[in-house]
């Protein structure tokens, strides 16, 4: 059996990815929900201060996205939607309380504890890392 | 020399329990049994496998009417197998076998050459697979929000267990090739079906060597779990060794579920699938006389997580049993 020969052949049996529609769904999607963020924002406004009511937002997408994971409904949203939840807060939110729930039966410390951030920790990881490294530079820049 | 002949191996009884999906697929009626509820009653998903496996055993070692084997094979897709919680409530001697998606004729080989070559009397041989378990060991948890590529599989929550003797039946097992393991620098682990496509043709190509049968031979030959485009790809290899194939190939992924209705990518994978297909839709058409002899070639991916994630390739490889009609 020829190695070139099968590789060629598996280049040939490929299902193209729907890369423009899932984009396309992404876009719309990610707006919709951008736009019921805004919408609860303006609400918000009338009874909390500006700085509040962006805070209290983005509670409110985490919450959301966790109690939507509890009930088994994001992950078929998210099927659907793609980058367009994927990318917003309710992503990160969904990728810990997806792991959390999953590791539930193993306990609280070797289960939850140490798997919650199983998905998710690499997005603090290097969100810390790059906290420092602009941090830096932008001591550097104010010293010109 | 890499195929086993028996002459002495027959099916006593055998029982399949499946999932939900598995249900609502084209077998639903042919399965023995069923859970609606993935956890089949218990406090988790592995526990929940367990169970499934417990059921299927038990119900076909009551249609064997036998109250235990004298040896046991199983496989299950987890880590160090699953099965063996379940081993020491066989009272038997038990070995646990891995070999991935290829583990349903990988059991059911060696307990033919157990019983031929040994002096027992029943094998019980048994393969279970469970689709949120295995999500959550090789890809993510169950309720992460992901778009799975298209080229993915789904894995099929089943256990299929069959008692073989070497009391006269109806059906018999004539032989086993044991496969090669194959490692063609494949490394998409998301595109298993394609994988498996050289393990499976090589097997096969072993197996026509070593028994100098073609397809014409066989009224069925069955492939474990490539979907179809593992399929497809592998009808193209054999159509160019100029093999005709007459509608003779066909894959037990593509089978077990309604892929055009039911959500399930490429089709079905794992060692139940397999399995559950084996013991239910090629042993009836075996046993209404509609076939005579079938070929099954189990396919399995015997990658390892951090070693994929170390960038390296996926170790294949299927095993092949023909099943005649006494």
């Amino acid at each position: 059996m020829d190695q070139k020969m099968i590789r060629e052949l598996s280049k040939r049996h490929q299902i193209p990815q729907k890369k423009l529609k899932n984009s396309g769904i992404a876009f719309l999607s990610g707006g919709v929900l951008s736009v019921i963020a805004q919408l609860l924002n303006e609400g918000l406004r009338q009874n909390f201060s500006d700085e509040n009511a962006v805070i209290l937002v983005i509670l409110i997408l985490i919450g959301g996205a966790a109690v939507l994971t509890g009930l088994g409904i994001y992950d078929q949203l998210a099927k659907f939607a793609g980058a367009g939840l994927f990318v917003p807060i309710t992503g990160f939110s969904n990728a810990l309380s997806s792991s959390a729930m999953e590791c539930r039966k193993e306990g609280l410390i070797y289960g939850i504890g140490s798997n919650m951030f199983k998905l998710a920790g690499s997005v603090i990881t290097y969100g810390i890392v790059s906290a420092i490294i602009f941090s830096f530079i932008s001591y550097g820049v104010s010293l010109l | 020399m890499t195929t086993f002949n028996f002459k002495n191996v027959y099916v006593k009884s055998e029982s399949v329990i499946v999932g939900n999906t598995e249900k609502d697929g084209p077998f639903g009626d042919l399965f023995e049994d069923y859970s609606r509820d993935p956890y089949f009653g218990k406090s988790s998903f592995e526990l929940g496998e367990i169970e499934m496996t417990r059921l299927a055993i038990s119900k076909c070692l009551q249609k064997g009417k036998i109250k235990q084997a004298d040896v046991a094979y199983g496989t299950d897709l987890m880590n160090q197998l699953t099965c063996h919680y379940l081993a020491s409530e066989l009272n038997c001697s038990f070995t646990g076998l891995y070999g991935a998606c290829s583990g349903s004729a990988l059991v059911i080989g060696h307990g033919a050459m157990m019983l031929e070559y040994g002096s027992v009397h029943n094998v019980l041989c048994f393969a279970s697979s469970h689709a949120q378990t295995a999500e959550r060991q090789f890809r993510y948890p169950n309720e992460y929000g992901i778009q799975k590529k298209e080229c993915s599989t789904t894995t099929v929550t089943a256990c299929g267990a069959v008692v073989l003797s070497n009391e006269f039946s109806d059906l018999k097992i004539t032989s086993f090739t044991m496969g090669k393991v194959i490692d063609w620098q494949f490394k998409d682990v998301h595109d298993m079906g394609k994988a498996m496509v050289p393990a499976a043709y090589q097997t096969m190509m072993d197996h026509f060597y070593d028994t100098k049968r073609t397809f014409d031979d066989y009224d069925l030959v069955l492939t474990g779990d490539l979907g179809k485009i593992g399929y497809a790809m592998l009808s193209e290899m054999m159509e160019k060794e100029r093999f005709q194939l007459h509608q003779k190939l066909n894959d037990c992924g593509i089978l077990i579920y309604d892929i055009n209705h039911q959500d399930v990518y490429c089709g079905g994978s794992g060692c139940g699938c397999s399995m559950a297909v084996l013991l239910t839709h090629v042993f009836s058409k075996l046993r209404t006389k509609e076939m005579k002899r079938v070929l099954l070639v189990a396919t399995g991916c015997l990658h390892n997580v951090f070693l994929t994630q170390q960038n390296q390739s996926i170790p294949v490889v299927a095993h092949a049993i023909c099943i005649e009609r006494s």
